[in-house]
């Protein structure tokens, strides 16, 4: 299980040695051509025409409209609000993963397996139930919601609630990303920096991280991209107040729901390029370090 | 042996912080800024009503020798307005759509009186509106009244009245115009939501799939809800049918004494919700297609666009108190017509 | 799985440090964003008793939205388990213009908030939008807000799972084996059939579950585009969110364990498939 990748998005295949001997290793002309016409289309209809419509939507009026709707003061405050919640959860998200990848990979221990499945819990629990979860952990109306708020800390429709929506749901990413590769590796090096008289954190900043350094900001990255556009778990425990608990997925439906459709869809834009920064940053990550990336460990 | 990536690796870290402090330096000044801050917690289709009343509200505020005054909006379905707010939501005043959606609040909380609908007039109800239809364009489908809409090949666009105040009217209004006519109730609604094929869980969100996914041939909607839609959608799409017989529809609004810190906060929510009742808010609430109660400064057009219809109330229905549990609640009249109709 | 046979310890000796510290981050923030939350769910399903539980999750609309979401989820990952293949082959084996702009597009639902990716949906596949409309006119067949809808919905959300999946292994499949197989008289169909689709079943099969795990959950895409109609289109997910605006908590609560139980059989499976696809292919 350890080396299953559950944000197998990252693996991108390494280029492929150019087919030289065309013969029976390969489908005839005519099937390749049409699987290859028939998954594109498809690709086309499913992926890329809704995601091009959500740019045409937002330049219908011209880019001048759009990037004026987007200079009002709630929308900017739904911008930070999603930047800060990305850059509380993720960092977050991140220390969770090498710890729990340390944990796991340096050391035998009993429950371990306990530990792997509880870690991908998060993945297959809907949006809404995650959601549902922190409200009734959290809500005035359970003990610890209510002591919380009580001495003014409300964490339900509030940014820490928001913050706490989107690590449940993006928590397996990195971990997901750092066990396989360090399961691989194993411990020798490590072992042979201690020898040579290294403290712990010396060893740590020396040998493990720049060992797994690709595969910490490929799940980074990943994470990422997932916690700026979560919106169901989100909607949940948001409240929806404008300029305070709004993030821009929020933003979005309400401002679709005002009919301000040039609005949400240049906010949705933002939100989308925002994702696509994120997926250049992985993909150029993939072109230049294809060989480390590769070594760490995809089977 | 590892220098080079020590170094570029370190700075990952650093930066990653760097950028994280600057976004709580972003993100600090504006929680600082909530020096007098007004919460209000409506539902959906008063977003533009709000954001032209609370405008207007913060220049008479400070015209009266206040500080300046920020009033907040949180919109939503009613039903999940008030569960946010049951929940927590620190809302300082609610205008929800219906009164039995602030009943819960009050019965499930410590935060409201069970009285509290008594505080304010009218019912606390500063403005009522009605249901009425949007057909397309030159009503092709020839619909005039509530007994048009089950007819064959009719398909009507109402969202789900578990999840929506408005909804729950337009229920309401079927209801007492099969009373009326001397049709049994319960089996004419039962025909009429098999007619829909889009259940929206909110009031925008029926809206939305009528008017700009085309779906559907009649669109049950709030009188102000429909007028919004010939507006921001074009009148030259639709018409406004207006039945025999609808509902008063009257949106209650009241403080939430339980998150009102002190005097002050009291004073403000109190002048807020005064303040709607006041003829210059009363002008603007006319403006935006909802019925008010003093026209003395509304322009009369505003007031002339609104038909006679006969309207039923709630009381004639027995009250909220009755209305939903017996309807609406788990097991009532309408889970019952869909779980005939699945059958 | 790595627990050392015989070890009676908690935990086996090792030269390394860290073990605590790294041990006690990831349990507090385990059990702080996961454990906590999913805990009061589990507390709250136990105060509401058994019978109970079970009268709400077996009333027929609770069950038939739980069986439709489990359908569509089903029904979207089988067709994304021939789609992913098909695309991650031709992504890997095929030489086209433009093959490395399609490989990144292959992520985009997945970064893509979901909530955008269904109004965007819906408003191509409704009746009078760019695609709706046109199969609408031609196949007679209305997309959104039908079942077809939420179909549509739950392929964009899942498909970069089984394409992802997949494209290392078939990148790392030796070109000789082909080779040999074809040398030895093998037919395509053949050398398809009997080698290359049993090295590729285990990660298939993975990616077949995480993509159906992750629909059976997903919400935000899909009420846009569902009708949302009681016995027809409405999703589990919608209704906790419909049982929660009703104040009814334990009903909520009930939907949500029973798909919380759905999910962890998903995750135990997809846990299961590692462990055989492992003993497997090690046997080969």
């Amino acid at each position: 299980m350890a080396d299953m990748t559950v944000s197998a998005p990252l693996a991108t295949a390494p280029a492929r040695p150019r087919a030289r001997a065309v013969g029976c290793t390969e489908e005839p002309r005519w099937l390749r051509w049409t699987v290859t016409l028939v998954v594109l289309a498809l690709l086309a209809l499913l992926v890329v025409v809704p995601l091009a419509s959500v740019f045409v939507e937002a330049l219908r009026d011209g880019a001048a409209v759009a990037v004026a709707s987007l200079s009002d003061p709630d929308a900017w405050s739904a911008i930070r609000l999603t930047l800060l919640v990305a850059a509380v959860a993720v960092p977050l998200n991140a220390l969770f993963g090498v710890a729990a990848a340390w944990a796991l990979t340096k050391f035998h221990w009993r429950g371990k397996a306990w530990l792997l499945t509880l870690i991908d819990l998060p993945f297959s629990v809907s949006p809404v139930v995650a959601g549902l979860c922190i409200v009734l952990l959290f809500g005035t109306n359970s003990l610890l919601g209510g002591w919380l708020v009580g001495n003014g800390l409300p964490i339900v429709f509030a940014v820490p609630g928001i913050v706490l929506a989107t690590m449940f749901i993006t928590f397996p990413f990195v971990a997901r990303e750092l066990v396989p590769l360090m399961t691989e590796q194993g411990k020798a090096e490590e072992e042979a920096a201690l020898t040579l008289g290294a403290s712990g954190w010396r060893m740590f900043w020396t040998v493990t991280l720049p060992n797994i350094r690709w595969a910490l900001l490929y799940g980074v990255l990943l994470c990422n991209a997932r916690a700026m556009g979560e919106f169901g778990a989100v909607a949940v425990v948001s409240g929806k107040i404008r300029g305070e608990t709004a993030t821009m997925p929020i933003m979005i439906e309400m401002l679709y729901n005002e009919y301000m459709s040039v609005a949400a869809f240049s906010m949705a834009a933002l939100l989308t390029l925002l994702a696509l920064v994120t997926l250049t940053l992985k993909s150029l990550l993939e072109w230049r370090y294809a060989d480390q990336l590769a070594a760490s460990g995809r089977h | 042996m590892h220098n080079r990536a020590i170094t570029s690796l370190a700075a990952v870290p650093r930066s990653l912080l760097l950028g994280a402090g600057a976004l709580l330096a972003l993100a600090l000044p504006q929680a600082a800024a909530a020096q007098a801050s007004l919460l209000n917690v409506s539902y959906d289709p008063t977003r533009e009503l709000y954001r032209e009343i609370d405008g207007a509200f913060s220049a008479w505020w400070e015209s009266q020798g206040h500080d300046p005054v920020e009033v907040e909006a949180s919109h939503g379905g009613s039903g999940s307005q008030a569960r946010a707010v049951i929940d927590g939501l620190s809302a300082d005043v609610v205008t929800l759509a219906l009164a039995s959606d602030i009943d819960a609040i009050a019965e499930r909380t410590d935060l409201l009186p069970e009285d509290w609908q008594s505080r304010l007039p009218h019912n606390s109800s500063p403005y009522t509106s009605t249901i009425v239809f949007l057909v397309r364009e030159g009503n092709p489908k020839g619909i005039q009244d509530w007994g048009d809409l089950v007819k064959e090949g009719v398909e009507v666009i109402t969202p789900n009245p578990k999840t929506s105040g408005g909804a729950r009217w337009n229920y309401l209004a079927a209801w007492a115009w099969a009373e009326r006519n001397g049709q049994d109730p319960k089996t004419f609604v039962g025909d009429l939501y098999r007619h829909v094929p889009v259940l929206d869980s909110g009031a925008r969100g029926a809206t939305t799939t009528f008017a700009q996914r085309g779906i559907g041939d009649v669109l049950l909607a709030w009188e102000n809800e429909a007028y919004l839609a010939l507006n921001e959608l074009g009148d030259d799409q639709f018409d406004i049918v207006v039945p025999t017989v609808s509902v008063l529809a009257e949106p209650p609004v009241t403080w939430v004494d339980g998150n009102l810190a002190d005097d002050a906060e009291r004073e403000l929510a109190q002048a807020y919700l005064n303040f709607l009742y006041t003829p210059e808010a009363q002008a603007i609430i006319y403006k935006n297609f909802y019925r008010g109660w003093d026209a003395s400064q509304a322009n009369p057009d505003d007031v002339a666009r609104f038909p006679e219809i006969e309207l039923v109330s709630i009381a004639d229905f027995g009250g909220w108190a009755k209305v939903q549990p017996e309807h609406f609640g788990d097991g009532g009249i309408f889970d019952q017509i869909y779980s005939e109709g699945s059958q | 799985m790595t627990t050392r046979p015989g070890a009676w310890s908690l935990r086996a000796p090792s030269p390394l440090p860290g073990w605590g510290l790294s041990l006690g981050i990831t349990l507090t923030l385990l059990s702080l964003v996961v454990l906590l939350p999913i805990g009061a769910l589990l507390i709250r399903a136990a105060g509401i008793g058994p019978a109970e539980l079970w009268a709400t999750i077996s009333s027929p609309r609770v069950l038939a939205a739980l069986v439709l979401s489990f359908r569509a989820a089903l029904v979207a990952a089988l067709f994304n388990l021939v789609f992913g293949l098909a695309l991650a082959w031709v992504l890997v084996r095929y030489e086209f213009p433009g093959r490395r702009l399609i490989d990144a597009a292959v992520d985009l639902p997945f970064a893509l908030p979901t909530a955008v990716a269904g109004i965007a949906l819906t408003a191509l596949y409704a009746p009078n939008g760019a695609l709706g409309g046109p199969i609408q006119d031609w196949f007679g067949v209305r997309v959104a807000y039908t079942e077809l809808g939420i179909w549509i919905a739950l392929v964009f959300v899942g498909l970069p799972f089984v394409v992802r999946t997949v494209q290392p292994v078939i990148a790392e499949i030796e070109k000789e084996v082909e080779e040999v197989s074809a040398t030895l008289g093998a037919s395509r169909l053949t050398t398809w059939r009997r080698v290359i689709l049993p090295m590729l079943t285990p990660a298939l099969l993975t990616g077949f579950a995480l993509a159906l795990a992750r629909a059976v959950g997903e919400y935000g895409s899909v009420i846009f585009i569902a009708g949302n109609l009681p016995f027809q289109t409405e999703i589990a997910p919608l209704l906790i969110v419909i049982r929660l605006e009703e104040f009814d908590y334990d009903g909520a609560v009930a939907i949500a364990v029973a798909m919380l139980a759905i999910s962890f059989v998903l995750l135990l499976l997809i846990n299961l498939i590692q462990v055989w696809s492992r003993r497997h292919t090690a046997g080969a």
